[in-house]
C-alpha cells in the first residue's frame, strides 16, 4: 500500500534518469586477509563484500539491511573511503573515488560524512561539543561566515540542541543527545552524501523517533542524500526510497522500498520480513512466519552458487551449482538474484533457467 | 517493557536474589509460589536459584563461561540441585539441548560456547536455564543481541518450550514487536516504578497512560501502511538520582496541562485500576492524574487516529 | 591431538628459539661494538687477556687468535657454532675441548665459561624457585581476599603493605632483614652461607629463608594487588551472574568460576617474572653473599669479560624463553579460545 504522502521528493516517484546518480558501485569486493602465523599466510580471507553492485539517486534515501555479518557495514567504509576496496569501483559525482589516495580524497570528504552507531564512542570525551562539532572546520580549514563559534551554534540549533552547550563536554548529555551532537558535526561542511551506519540502534525506541525525524528533517532542508545501514526493518521501511537487502557479501535483492516490503523477491527477504516482530496482539495467532534453519554461514569460506541455498527451502540442484545474476525481475527497478523469485504472479516471465530433474 | 534505566533489569535482579546486600537495600515483598523471598535466607534463596526460577540474559556470549564447555555448564547446572551422576547428568545435557534445537547435541555437547554462533549460544543459555524445570523463567532482553531471523527463532522456541515446560515466563524487552508476540499480560516501567499494567491487548489497544502512547507513537509500524512521520516522545528519559517529583513522566508529557492544579509536579500518581470497568480487561491499571474517562476520550480520539 | 594444537605448539617453539637468536645476537653486537665505538682496536682488547706488559707480537697473536680481526658477523658465527658443536680453544698455553654447549672461554679466569655458569644456576634457581612459592601463596591469597572483601579493613590494611612493599629497595629490605634476623636476633644465618641442596636440603632452606622472605615481599606486594583487580574485574563479568543464577554456592562462584579467569593473566606475568628472575636477583644475591647468575653477569660486565656475559645472558634468555613457552602451552590448557583459534 502506498500513500501518495508518502513521497518526500519531488522527483522520487519516477525513476530517476542517470545523470541524477549520484553515487554509484560497481562489482565492489573487500577481502580481509586472515592473519595467521607465518605459516599459513595469505591461504584464506574472509569475503566480507564479494561483488556488489547498486547506484544511489541524488536526494534519496538508499538503504542497505542484512544480517551481521552480511557486510554492510563494510559496505559503508567502502563507500566512504575509510576502507580501501580490493575489487571494484566506486564512484561519487562522476568521479572514480576506489583509489584515491589520502591527499586527494581530503576535498571530499567534505562532501561524504559518516554517521556512526555508538553515540558513547564516537565523540572524545574530553573535548567540548563547540570543539568536536567545529573539528570539520579546522581539519578543512574553513572559515564560516560570521565566524566558527556562530556556525557551531546554528549547527546545534539545526539538530535541536541548544547554542548554551557550546561549552559542554559529551559526558553531559544522553544518548539521543550524543547521536545530535554527532550529526551536528557531520552536517558542519555542507556534505552532499551522508551514509549513517545503523545511527538509531543505540538509541532508546522514544529516542529513535526523534533521531529518525530529525534526519528526515535535515535531508528536506539540507537536500541531502543518505546510504542507511540498518538491521531494524521497521525503521528502515520508514525512512527508505530504496532499499538492498545483503546476505553473505552480496546484494540479493534491491528495489523500491514499497516494491520489497509488499513483494518481496527473494526467499530471504521474505523470511526476513517475516521474522520481524509485529506489535499487534491480535496477530500472534493467525501469522505465517518462515523459519529459517540454522544460522548464517562463515564469510571465510561462503557456499557456493547462490550463497543462501543452505537455509533456503526451495533450493534444488541449479542453486547448488550455478550463480543466480541480480536481475529485474516485474519491472525495472526491482531487482533480484534468485532461481526461484517468490510472489510472482504466473504472468510475469521468469527470467531463469528451469531446474535440472 | 521499559527503556534502558526504567529499572526492568534490577527488578528481575532482585527476583532472583542477585543483588547484594553490601550494594543494594531491598523492600517490598516478592513472593514465588506462596514464598516470601525479600529477606528470606540468602541460602534459602540460593536454593531456589537455578532451580525454582531461572534466568536466562541478552548477551549469550558473555553469559557463559569461556573456559567451560556448554555440556559442563548446563551438568552443573542441572547436578547443584539433583544428586544425579555425571553420566546422567551429561545424558540429561544432550537431552535439554536436542529440545532447544541444536543439532549434533552428542558432538556439540563438548563445544566452548566461542565455537557457537550467537544463536546456538542463546540456545544453550535456555538449555542451562530450563535444566532443572523451573516454574518460573525470567529473560532478559533475550532476543536483543541477535539477528532478526534467529530473534524469531527464539522466540519460538520460548513459545514452545514455555508450552512444554509449563512455565511462567518474565519477559524483559524494551521492544514492542517482541512483547506482543510473547506476553499476555505487561507492565510498563518508567523511573523505576510501573506506570501501567494490563492484558497485551488493553496495552496495544486501549492504553491509558501517556508514556505508553508515546512508545506507541515513536516505533515504526511494521503491520500498518508507512506514515509519514513518527511522533516521538519529547525530553530524554530522567536520570534516577534526581527523579522528578510528583509522577516522573511530567517533564515529558503532552497532557499534564489538562490535570487541574499542580497534582503532576507534587503528587505521584498511583497505580489504580483503569479500563471501562466491564470487565474487559481485568488488571488494567495505569498511574495518571487525569481521569479514566478522560484518558479513555484523548486514547479514542487524539492518539488512536494517528497511529493508524 | 587435533592439528590446530600441534601447530600451535611447534609455532610457539619455533618463536622461543628464535627469541633465544635474536637476544644472543644483540647482545654480541653490543659488546663487539661498544668497546670499538669507545675507540679502542683489536690490539687493545686483545691487551685485557694478556696483560700490559706482553709485546706488541703476543698482543697480535693474541688478538688473531681470539679472532678480534674478523668482522662482526664471522665472529657470531664462529661463537654460534661453538654453542651448538662445541669447539677447540687455544689459550696459547695449549688447547682445551669445550663441549657443546660451549659458550665459550673465559681469559680473564682462565677457563670455558659453560661449567662456570653451571656451578652458579643451582644458587640462583634455588632463589627464584623458594621465593616464588613464597609470593604465589602470599600474594593470591592476599589479592583474593581484598577483593572478595573489598573496603574491609583488611582490604584496606593489606593494600597500604602492598603499596609499601612495592615502594621499598630490596637491598634495604634485605639489610634490614639480615641485621634484625641474623645478627640481632641470630634466628637466621649471616649472608653468604650457601649449601646445596643436594647435600643438605634442611640446611639450604635454612640458608635461603631470608633471602626468600625478602625477594617474596616485593613480590608478594604485587602479585597482591594484581590477584585483586584481576578478581574484581572477574567478578564483575556476566558469566558470574550466570553462575549465582544457577544457584551455585558463592564459594564454587569465586573459586571454580571467578579465580580460573582472574588468574590466566597471572600465569603470564608469573613465567616472565619467574624466567628474568634467576639472571637478575642481583641486588639480593649481592645483599646477602650468594653466588648466583646475577653476581656473575655484575662482575663479567664490569671487567669486559665477553664470553661471561654473553653466557650468563644466553642462559638467561634460554630461561625467558622456555617461561614463556610453558605459560603460552598453559594458557592453551587453561583458555579453550586460544587453542581453537
Amino acid at each position: 500500500m502506498t500513500t501518495p504522502t508518502t513521497d518526500r521528493h519531488a522527483d522520487g516517484a519516477t525513476p530517476a534518469p542517470d545523470g541524477d546518480v549520484l553515487l554509484s558501485v560497481e562489482g565492489l569486493v573487500k577481502h580481509f586477509p586472515i592473519k595467521g602465523g607465518f605459516l599459513r599466510r595469505g591461504r584464506t580471507a574472509v569475503q566480507a563484500v564479494d561483488g556488489v553492485d547498486f547506484s544511489v539517486r541524488r536526494g534519496e534515501t538508499f538503504s542497505i539491511v542484512g544480517e551481521s555479518g552480511c557486510g554492510k557495514s563494510t559496505t559503508a567504509r567502502l563507500v566512504t573511503r575509510l576502507l580501501e576496496p580490493t575489487g571494484g569501483t566506486v564512484r561519487f559525482d562522476g568521479q572514480d573515488i576506489t583509489h584515491l589516495s589520502e591527499g586527494r580524497m581530503r576535498p571530499l570528504r567534505r562532501d561524504i560524512q559518516m554517521i556512526f552507531q555508538d553515540p558513547y564512542s564516537s565523540l572524545n570525551p574530553r573535548h567540548t561539543v563547540g570543539k568536536i562539532v567545529g573539528a570539520p572546520f579546522r581539519l578543512q580549514g574553513v572559515e564560516p561566515e560570521g565566524g566558527r563559534k556562530q556556525a557551531v551554534q546554528d549547527l546545534l540549533e539545526l539538530v535541536g540542541l541548544s547554542p548554551e552547550h557550546y561549552n559542554r563536554y559529551p559526558h553531559e548529555f544522553s544518548g539521543g543527545q550524543r547521536q545530535r551532537i554527532g550529526i551536528a558535526r557531520t552536517l558542519a561542511l555542507k556534505p552532499r552524501l551522508i551514509v549513517a551506519d545503523e545511527p538509531v540502534s543505540a538509541l532508546d525506541v522514544s529516542i529513535q523517533a526523534q533521531v529518525v525525524n530529525l534526519l528526515e528533517d535535515l535531508q528536506e532542508e539540507l537536500g541531502l542524500t543518505y546510504v542507511m545501514i540498518a538491521h531494524d526493518l521497521s525503521v528502515v521501511r520508514h525512512v527508505s526510497d530504496r532499499v538492498a537487502v545483503m546476505y553473505l557479501g552480496k546484494i540479493v535483492e534491491v528495489a523500491d522500498r514499497d516494491d520489497l516490503y509488499d513483494r518481496p523477491h527473494h526467499p530471504y527477504t521474505v523470511a526476513m520480513l517475516s521474522a520481524v516482530p509485529v506489535p499487534d496482539t491480535g496477530r500472534r495467532q493467525n501469522r505465517e512466519r518462515i523459519r529459517l534453519q540454522g544460522d548464517v554461514p562463515s564469510p571465510i569460506n561462503p557456499p557456493p552458487a547462490c550463497r543462501f541455498h543452505t537455509r533456503c527451502w526451495k533450493a534444488q540442484e541449479v542453486c547448488r551449482t550455478e550463480e543466480p545474476p541480480l536481475v529485474p525481475l516485474g519491472g525495472p527497478s526491482h531487482l533480484v538474484a534468485c532461481h526461484f523469485p517468490e510472489n510472482v504472479t504466473p504472468a510475469t516471465p521468469v527470467s531463469t533457467p528451469t531446474p535440472t530433474a | 517493557m521499559g527503556e534502558s534505566g526504567s529499572g526492568k533489569s534490577v527488578s528481575s535482579m532482585a527476583v532472583m536474589g542477585l543483588h547484594t546486600s553490601r550494594s543494594a537495600r531491598i523492600s517490598g515483598s516478592i513472593r514465588l509460589d506462596g514464598q516470601e523471598l525479600v529477606g528470606a535466607k540468602q541460602d534459602d534463596v540460593r536454593r531456589l536459584r537455578g532451580q525454582k526460577m531461572a534466568m536466562i540474559f541478552q548477551d549469550p556470549l558473555s553469559a557463559m563461561h569461556p573456559f567451560y564447555t556448554v555440556g559442563n555448564q548446563i551438568i552443573e547446572a542441572y547436578r547443584i540441585h539433583n544428586q544425579v551422576s555425571k553420566k546422567a547428568a551429561r545424558a540429561h545435557a544432550i537431552d535439554m539441548l536436542d529440545r532447544v534445537g541444536i543439532p549434533e547435541p552428542r558432538s556439540r555437547i563438548d563445544a566452548y560456547p566461542h565455537q557457537f554462533s550467537g544463536g546456538m549460544r542463546q540456545r544453550a543459555m535456555i538449555a542451562m536455564a530450563l535444566s532443572c524445570d523451573p516454574s518460573l523463567l525470567i529473560a532478559d532482553e533475550p532476543t536483543t543481541a541477535l539477528d532478526v531471523t534467529v530473534q524469531a527463532q527464539i522466540l519460538d522456541l520460548i513459545r514452545d518450550l514455555q508450552q512444554e515446560f509449563d512455565s511462567a515466563v518474565v519477559i524483559i524487552t524494551h521492544d514492542l514487536g517482541v512483547v506482543a508476540e510473547l506476553a499476555d499480560d505487561i507492565v510498563v516501567m518508567y523511573a523505576g516504578r510501573g506506570i501501567e499494567q494490563g492484558s497485551a491487548e488493553a496495552i496495544f489497544n486501549a492504553p491509558e497512560h501517556p508514556y505508553t502512547w508515546g512508545l506507541l507513537g515513536s516505533m515504526p509500524r511494521f503491520d500498518r501502511p508507512p506514515t509519514e512521520r513518527l511522533l516521538p516522545i519529547k525530553g530524554t528519559p530522567p536520570s534516577l538520582i534526581r527523579v522528578p517529583s510528583g509522577c516522573a513522566f511530567n517533564p515529558r508529557c503532552e497532557f499534564s496541562d489538562r490535570v487541574r492544579g499542580d497534582a503532576c509536579t507534587t503528587e505521584r500518581p498511583e497505580l489504580l485500576p483503569a479500563g471501562s470497568g466491564t470487565g474487559a480487561h481485568v488488571g488494567h491499571g495505569a498511574a495518571c492524574h487525569l481521569p479514566t474517562a478522560e484518558r479513555q476520550q484523548v486514547w479514542a480520539q487524539e492518539i488512536s487516529p494517528r497511529l493508524a | 591431538m587435533p592439528t590446530s594444537v600441534i601447530s600451535y605448539i611447534i609455532r610457539r617453539l619455533l618463536a622461543a628459539v628464535g627469541l633465544v637468536v635474536v637476544i644472543s645476537m644483540i647482545t654480541f653486537a653490543i659488546f663487539y661494538l661498544l668497546p670499538r665505538l669507545a675507540g679502542a682496536s683489536p690490539e687493545t682488547l686483545a691487551t685485557r687477556y694478556v696483560g700490559r706488559a706482553a709485546t706488541a707480537d703476543t698482543v697480535r697473536v693474541t688478538a688473531e687468535r681470539l679472532g678480534f680481526y674478523d668482522p662482526l658477523y664471522v665472529q657470531y658465527w664462529d661463537w654460534l657454532k661453538g654453542v651448538v658443536l662445541g669447539t677447540t680453544i687455544d689459550t696459547g698455553a695449549g688447547t682445551v675441548q669445550c663441549p657443546a654447549p660451549c659458550l665459550g672461554y673465559s681469559f680473564r679466569n682462565q677457563e670455558p665459561v659453560t661449567p662456570q655458569v653451571l656451578d652458579r644456576l643451582p644458587v640462583s634457581f634455588s632463589l627464584a624457585i623458594g621465593a616464588a612459592v613464597l609470593w604465589l601463596i602470599v600474594g593470591l591469597s592476599v589479592g583474593i581476599l581484598s577483593a572478595l572483601r573489598r573496603g574491609s579493613f583488611f582490604d584496606r590494611a593489606a593494600m597500604t603493605f602492598a603499596l609499601a612493599g612495592v615502594s621499598m629497595p630490596i637491598f634495604w629490605t634485605g639489610l634490614v632483614a639480615l641485621a634484625i634476623f641474623s645478627y640481632q636476633l641470630g634466628i637466621t644465618p649471616p649472608g653468604g652461607s650457601y649449601t646445596p641442596f643436594t647435600e643438605n636440603p634442611v640446611q639450604w632452606a635454612y640458608g635461603l629463608l631470608l633471602p626468600w622472605i625478602t625477594l617474596a615481599l616485593l613480590f608478594s606486594a604485587q602479585y597482591a594487588r594484581l590477584t585483586r583487580a584481576g578478581m574484581l574485574e572477574t567478578m564483575g563479568e556476566d558469566y558470574i551472574r550466570t553462575a549465582r543464577a544457577k544457584g551455585l554456592r558463592e564459594r564454587t562462584v569465586v573459586t571454580k568460576h571467578g579465580l580460573r579467569a582472574a588468574l590466566t593473566p597471572i600465569v603470564t606475568i608469573f613465567g616472565l617474572d619467574f624466567g628474568l628472575l634467576i639472571g637478575s636477583a642481583v641486588l639480593t644475591e649481592t645483599a646477602f653473599g650468594l653466588p648466583g647468575l646475577g653476581q656473575m653477569a655484575v662482575d663479567a660486565t664490569g671487567s669486559n669479560d665477553l664470553p661471561q656475559v654473553l653466557g650468563v645472558v644466553l642462559l638467561i634468555a634460554v630461561f625467558v624463553a622456555v617461561a614463556n613457552l610453558v605459560v603460552d602451552l598453559l594458557y592453551a590448557v587453561i583458555d579453550p579460545r586460544v587453542r581453537t583459534r
